[in-house]
């Protein structure tokens, strides 16, 4: 059982957010950077390059997110310190930039002018510090109320409105009320349930900000779809688990926020949220698009409803697994960190899963490995606006 | 032994929570709303986590789960039958 007095052990950063990872991460802001962020990754140990495709002649409200989610992922508290490496000076600064403003270690280089074994030398030397220093950094006692706790399921079935997703919402009931700092998303998703969300907003404001997202969303599958989205959403792997249309899934994603949450405001895709509470975030339900928007926003630990058994991973942000389809935890175990499917069988109810949810998650953030993280699942993806230059 | 799931009372399907249930199987139901019971006979093999029909639907009917619709039936379905993409379809989209 947790109260306000549970506490978790976490490393305190220079601005006073809480993260319960110490990574060092070489960040290249374009794809040309990968190259060399992963040498310098391979160079040092300990560091860990998040290598991405994009970042090349975008512009506009695309290019804002671009370097919103790379400063976000720099940003979040569970990175100690970052390399950020570019193919142009100019745009290293202004993701270091950002950066520096959280009082972490970062420094910038360019490549230009340089090549990648200049890049690669000057780069490694600065990871080399910043590891070692790291390395001396301790976990200290923070209360609950310090964690920010991100959703988003994937792989659903009908298992996962059964069982998984309830077992989130009953965690998120819980964590609510002892003022964590939640996230819930995947606008197309709600789609059958958005009047189920919108009669959760706190307030008629947040209330008319949710609708204005979820319609400009339908407005852009109604452009560009050629069909009922049959082959997309629900995907096939939700059809192999029985869900048959978007109404059915979106009612059992919703189910991920519980009974009593109460919507406290709507956040823009890797927006940072600026007070405890559950946020709303207008994003993909691609999984791993998703994800890495909330680690952008700062959230420290995820919570991955699944059915049909998804093996997604984060580089920033750790993510537990969870499934209650009894045949997804037999055949893909190595990849869930809870088992409810117990829930199932009424052999367990959803008071005592979300609870255990809850202790899983806190042996998380305490240190343990995630089973994407053991198994080396780090998808880092951009959401991409439209086209390039 | 539970084999179906059904969440809410006014719902019309309810969801295959084993594995390997097959035609004219006797299947034991647990709404979970008021935590009763129901007994329906499994007119097709029913894959874990598919649906099936629980109470009468006809073509045009909305199909209710959760309490709430979710699609139109394209086809009359029968009190045990399979309830998936070949009898049921969205109204979004």
């Amino acid at each position: 059982m947790i109260s306000s007095k549970t506490t978790f052990w976490g490393y305190r950063r220079e601005n006073g957010r809480v993260g319960v990872r110490n990574h060092v991460i070489i960040l290249p802001v374009d794809d040309l950077s990968n190259a060399a962020a992963e040498a310098v990754a391979h160079q040092i140990k300990g560091a860990m390059a998040i290598p991405h495709p994009y970042g090349r002649l975008q512009f506009g409200a695309d290019l804002d997110l671009h370097f919103r989610t790379l400063i976000g992922a720099g940003s979040n508290p569970n990175v100690a310190a970052v390399v950020v490496i570019c193919i142009e000076q100019e745009w290293a600064k202004r993701v270091v930039d950002g950066i520096a403003k959280t009082g972490k270690p970062v420094t910038g280089f360019g490549i230009e002018l340089h090549g990648d074994h200049d890049t690669i030398l000057r780069a490694s030397k600065v990871a080399k510090e910043y590891v070692q220093w790291a390395s001396e950094r301790q976990r200290v006692e923070c209360p609950i109320s310090e964690l920010w706790v991100s959703t988003k399921c994937g792989e659903s079935d009908t298992t996962s409105g059964c069982g998984s997703n309830p077992t989130v919402g009953s965690a998120f009931d819980k964590l609510e009320p002892l003022g964590v700092t939640m996230c819930f998303g995947e606008t197309t998703e709600i789609t059958g349930g958005e009047h189920i969300v919108a009669d959760r907003c706190a307030t008629p404001a947040v209330r008319e900000q949710f609708m204005a997202m979820f319609n400009r969303y339908q407005e852009v599958i109604e452009r560009h779809k050629v069909d009922d989205l049959s082959d997309s959403q629900p995907t096939k792997g939700n059809l192999a688990g029985g869900l048959t249309t978007i109404e059915e899934k979106a009612l059992g994603n919703i189910q991920k926020i519980g009974k009593k949450c109460k919507v406290i405001g709507v956040l823009d895709k890797a927006e940072t949220p600026t007070r405890p509470g559950l946020w709303f975030m207008d994003s993909s339900s691609a999984a791993a698009e998703m994800v890495t928007l909330l680690a952008a926003a700062g959230y420290a630990v995820h919570l991955f409803p699944t059915g049909q058994g998804n093996v997604i991973g984060n580089p920033i942000l750790p993510v537990i697994k969870l499934s209650a389809n009894p045949r997804t935890v037999r055949t893909m175990s190595e990849h869930i960190d809870y088992d409810c499917s117990g829930l199932l069988q009424r052999e367990k109810n959803l008071d005592q899963t979300g609870d255990e949810l809850i202790e899983v998650m806190l042996r998380t953030c305490n240190g343990r490995l995630t089973a994407a993280e053991a198994l080396g699942h780090r998808e880092f993806v951009m959401t991409r606006l439209y086209e390039s230059a | 032994m539970i084999h179906i799931l059904v969440h809410d009372k006014k719902d019309t399907v309810g969801v295959a929570v084993i594995e390997g249930i097959k035609a004219g199987q006797e299947l034991t139901g647990w709404v979970m709303e008021d935590d009763s019971t129901i007994k329906v006979k499994a007119l097709n093999d029913i894959p874990i986590g598919h649906k099936v029909a629980t109470k009468p639907i006809k073509k045009g009917d909305t199909v209710i789960k959760y309490g709430f619709d979710i699609g139109k039936s394209v086809a009359d379905i029968a009190v045990g039958e399979h309830a998936h993409v070949h009898n049921l379809k969205t109204k979004r989209w």
